[in-house]
């Protein structure tokens, strides 16, 4: 039950608060504080209570810490399905930090309909929560789905200058791709059907299917085309740059730091576990992908002039490390995608943030614009520096885990590659320190009345560098919630090979 | 006649009644609020009648009709849109100088014929029934006779239905010459008695297809379409785009199983060029316009490809899934384009109607309700989860994948992405902030009916795209009874 609450909540909260408006235009956001803060004690009390597994079906593996299931659409074996790992709830948990984020950082940027704004925003929270839960193959499409309409709302109605193609570009290329995987999932069904009789889209009995191993091929293409055009890599990035340019910083912070999670979640949840076989037969080219990604963003991101544009490239860099992680499929390098996704979704929040606020205070996000700023803003400065410096992966910070790990466990899978991507430790300065050289060094080109962060961005920031932080001294703590969840899929994996 | 099939035929007869009642009413008493009530009323009767011939079925009425639960439940949509309609068409014509109690009157025959339509199991009935619907559909389109743009529409479609009613007397000439039936179920045993394949009532049967393929609007049939639609009043293109175009696909769907016509496989090849044009026509045009309601036919002709696909695969399948996936997807259709329809025939008079898409610049922010239900209708139309359409898309695709006809459904995920573009810029526009051009004050100007109307429609539109399991229950048991 309480895992459907968690989703209830953020639907409940979005609806509150859009009906909030009433009372007075600021009252939305509060309503919105509320409802994260007590969807954050439903997950905290959640996670305090794992230790029992009493609850669980005798034939769900422990590593499933809970498990919610009742009849949806019989007619088709439908069910409302949900369940949760430690990988899910790692991934809720970023959600929900990254969710107060987004409105600490839409509180005084966004001035108008403000009520419709923060429904958007919450329930794009809840299909995301929804997505990391579902554990039938229909419900996670229908919560895939779901979080996709609120983003284009936010994107095309509070976004920047070029709105209106950022928002049909981002719609029409989530939506065609995730077709492909609907078609997918149909006909995977229609198989199981064909062998046992039975309709089912639930997760744990599609995973003992037999598939013919070229079908196999084409229908883990289909998931795999939709989770990469979400995650994004190259080929299908496209619409990333301009989706997160043309954003408010609120709707950034969730694309970068949520959204862009569930295709990972995706390929590391759905198409390796469902469909081994071929995806091992795929795995060169996914990696080969995930290293193209990962230097070709990079080489853009330096050539940006427009901050957001150069820290979206960067993101789509990251994702290509957690690209090559999850299809080296091995612990090692599945604990470092894992630490990707939460380092990933923190620095580049952070960095997003700090272009809004940026955007806010100067009204441009052009880097030739800015310069000089560090006298400007000091406390800015200060943790922009210390941000740019995660994203390049300085040890001690969580990125540097991360991607040392997927180093470490792509090593084993193929020298060529990981080489490769190694040089990516070059180029990843040279396009955070370019941030810095451009807008914070130099001459003071602005002659304004400018603010420094107020306490209310000062107190965000600085959890988002606890975190970091944390996550970079200590990755233990959550390296021992995933690793349960990872050795399971990993086993999973190897049992079916000698099926 | 028994008394039996008496009961059985009572929910047509209460319509001829109520049509009947309505013409004398206007000849005591011209009055427009008289005449809707007193037809709505007949709508009304005639669902109660349904209670009546639900226990006879199936039925079969003289040689002409069979009246099984498929028939009936089909009957039960048709009635249902036609009191939406009336809803609508009363909130648009009640302000109009002239008599417009006619109108009431050409809806109930319409409404009849539609309804033999989905009944008939004969040439017979069959042509009386399209000839029914399409003659009232002729006058309810070109009914505001003092403006241009109606009476361009009613004669581009008195015309061609014309010509196609003359391609479908000619099939039914040809199977009639080579097989001497007329009933559905003879020609059927004589199809499955002929030892090789029967070119002549092969030639009969694409003629047929032709016909019907006018009152589809499939591609390459569709030329009328965009104007009639834009030129019509827009309650009565509600009505063209869902009663009229259901029942007919009702009838092909029956025609097709009960005459056992999949065993000809070129004509699957036929009807697979046709959906493939539809679909990729439909969706491009769609694209080139702007005006909503000649962009909401051209995105009605693409819907028709879609739902051919599923009709396609009753060639390798069981028929009894295909009924299912065609009979959702017209469910979730009907809601959906009553719905789309409905909220353009509310801002629209019948002076101006309001197909610019200019029109719909702001509407967020002027009636949030209304068009958050557009919106709604849209995302529906796009096969969006939560409504309707969604399930609607996915059916297609389960029926479209157990065929194994990978062509077809490339062509429709091909065609959604087309589609979402054209349904979001609507979206976009209306989200945007209005300008300098604000219009007038056109408050909800009493529309009562049809903003009730619109509401139920929402709400059944999210409930069958949450809980689709008591329709996909009803349509089950119902499907079963067609052979």
């Amino acid at each position: 039950m309480i895992l459907t609450a968690l989703i209830a909540v953020l639907f409940l909260g979005g609806g509150a608060a859009w009906f909030s408006e009433r009372r007075s235009p600021g009252t939305p956001r509060w309503v919105a504080i509320i409802t994260l803060s007590f969807e954050a004690l439903l997950a905290a009390g959640h996670y305090a209570r794992t230790e029992s597994t009493d609850l669980l079906p005798a034939s769900l593996s422990p590593v499933w810490l809970a498990d919610f299931s009742t009849p949806w659409i019989p007619r088709f074996g439908i069910s409302f399905h949900l369940a949760a790992d430690g990988l899910s709830l790692l991934l809720i948990a970023l959600t929900i930090v990254l969710g107060f984020m987004a409105v600490s950082s839409s509180w005084t940027e966004i001035r108008n309909r403000q009520g419709f704004f923060f429904f958007n925003l919450l329930s794009c929270l809840a299909g995301t929560v929804g997505v990391f839960l579902a554990v039938d193959l229909f419900l996670f499409f229908f919560f895939w789905e779901l979080m996709i309409i609120p983003m284009y709302f936010l994107i095309s109605i509070w976004g920047h200058e070029n709105r209106t193609y950022a928002a049909i570009k981002f719609v029409i290329f989530t939506q065609v791709s995730s077709l492909l995987m609907l078609l997918a999932i149909v006909v995977f069904v229609l198989i199981s059907h064909n062998q046992s009789g039975l309709y089912t889209f639930d997760y744990f009995k599609l995973q003992n299917t037999r598939i013919d191993p070229d079908l196999a091929f084409w229908l883990m293409l289909g998931f795999f085309i939709a989770f990469t055009v979400k995650l994004p890599a190259v080929p299908f990035h496209t619409w990333l740059p301009d989706a997160h340019t043309q954003a408010p910083t609120g709707g950034s912070v969730i694309l970068a730091g949520v959204l862009l999670k569930t295709g990972a979640y995706g390929l590391l949840r759905f198409v390796i576990p469902l469909f081994p076989e071929a995806a091992l037969r795929f795995a060169p080219i996914a990696m080969t992908l995930g290293a193209v990604s990962v230097l070709y963003a990079a080489v853009m991101a330096y050539a940006q002039s427009d901050l957001k544009r150069l820290i979206a490239y960067t993101s789509v860099s990251h994702m290509g490390f957690i690209l090559l992680g999850i299809f080296s499929w091995n612990l090692l390098a599945l604990q470092g995608a894992v630490i990707t996704m939460l380092a990933h979704g923190i620095s580049a929040s952070a960095l997003f943030m700090m272009a809004g606020a940026l955007q806010e205070r100067l009204h441009t996000r052009e880097m030739g614009n800015m310069g000089g700023l560090w006298s400007a803003f000091p406390r800015l400065s200060a943790l922009a520096l210390f941000f740019a410096m995660a994203s390049l992966g300085l040890p001690g910070l969580g990125n540097f885990i991360g991607e040392f790990l997927v180093l470490l466990g792509a090593y084993k899978v193929s020298v060529l590659l990981t080489s490769a991507t190694a040089v990516v430790l070059i180029l990843a300065p040279v396009y955070s320190l370019i941030i810095i050289q451009k807008a914070l060094q130099g001459p003071l080109k602005i002659q304004l009345a400018l603010s420094d962060l107020n306490r209310r961005e000062l107190t965000s920031f600085s959890l988002l560098v606890f975190i970091t932080v944390w996550l970079g001294l200590f990755p233990q703590a959550v390296l021992n919630v995933s690793e349960p969840a990872l050795k399971q899929l990993l086993q999973d994996f190897v049992a079916m090979e000698h099926r | 006649m028994n008394a039996d099939q008496l009961a059985a035929l009572a929910p047509i007869i209460t319509i001829t009644g109520a049509a009947i009642a309505v013409m004398l009413a206007i000849a005591i008493r011209r009055n427009f609020l008289l005449a809707s009530g007193v037809a709505a009323g007949g709508i009304l009767l005639s669902m109660l009648a349904l209670g009546l011939a639900w226990p006879q079925s199936p039925a079969q009425v003289t040689l002409l009709m069979l009246l099984d639960d498929y028939a009936l439940f089909t009957m039960a949509l048709l009635l249902v849109t036609g009191l939406a309609v009336l809803g609508f068409c009363y909130d648009y014509f009640k302000d109009r100088e002239g008599e417009n109690e006619e109108l009431i009157l050409l809806l109930l025959t319409a409404l009849l014929g539609a309804t033999v339509l989905v009944a008939s199991s004969h040439f017979a009935a069959f042509f009386l029934g399209l000839e029914t619907l399409s003659i009232s559909l002729f006058a309810l389109a070109g009914y505001p006779i003092n403006r241009a743009r109606p009476l361009e529409a009613a004669i581009k479609y008195l015309i061609l239905s014309g010509v196609s009613s003359a391609f479908l007397l000619m099939g039914m000439a040809l199977i009639y010459a080579q097989s001497g039936e007329l009933g559905f179920s003879g020609i059927g045993h004589f199809i499955a008695n002929q030892p090789v394949m029967n070119t002549v009532v092969l030639g009969g049967v694409i003629l047929i297809v032709a016909g019907l393929g006018f009152k589809l609007s499939l591609v390459p049939f569709h030329l009328w379409t965009p104007d009639v639609y834009e030129g019509a009043p827009a309650p009565i293109t509600a009505f063209i785009a869902t009663v009229s175009k259901g029942a007919v696909f009702i009838l092909l769907l029956r025609f097709f199983i009960s005459t056992d016509s999949y065993g000809y496989n070129p004509l699957l090849s036929v009807f697979s060029v046709i959906a493939m044009l539809s679909i990729l026509g439909g969706n491009v045009l769609a694209l080139l316009q702007t005006n909503v309601k000649r962009m909401l036919a051209y995105s009605s002709i693409a819907h028709m490809g879609y739902l051919l696909v599923a009709f396609i695969a009753g060639g390798s399948i069981a028929p009894g899934l295909v009924i299912e996936a065609v009979t959702f997807y017209i469910v979730a259709y009907f809601i959906t384009t009553t719905g789309a329809f409905g909220v353009v025939s509310v801002l629209s008079t019948p002076q101006t109607e309001a197909g610019d898409i200019g029109f719909y610049r702001g509407l967020f922010w002027r009636r949030p309700l209304l068009a958050g239900t557009f919106t709604l209708m849209l995302l529906s139309l796009a096969g969006i989860p939560v409504t309707a359409g969604f399930i609607g898309k996915f059916y297609i695709f389960t029926s479209g994948a157990d065929g194994r006809l990978w062509g077809l459904l490339a062509a429709v995920i091909a065609g959604s992405g087309l589609g979402l573009y054209y349904y979001i810029k609507i979206v976009v526009v209306m989200s945007m902030n209005e300008e300098a051009t604000v219009r007038k004050a056109e408050e909800s100007s009493g529309a009562r009916i049809s903003s009730a109307t619109l509401a139920v429609l929402s709400l059944l539109l999210i409930w069958f795209g949450l809980f689709p399991d008591h329709l996909v229950s009803i349509i089950q048991s119902v499907s079963n009874t067609v052979r």
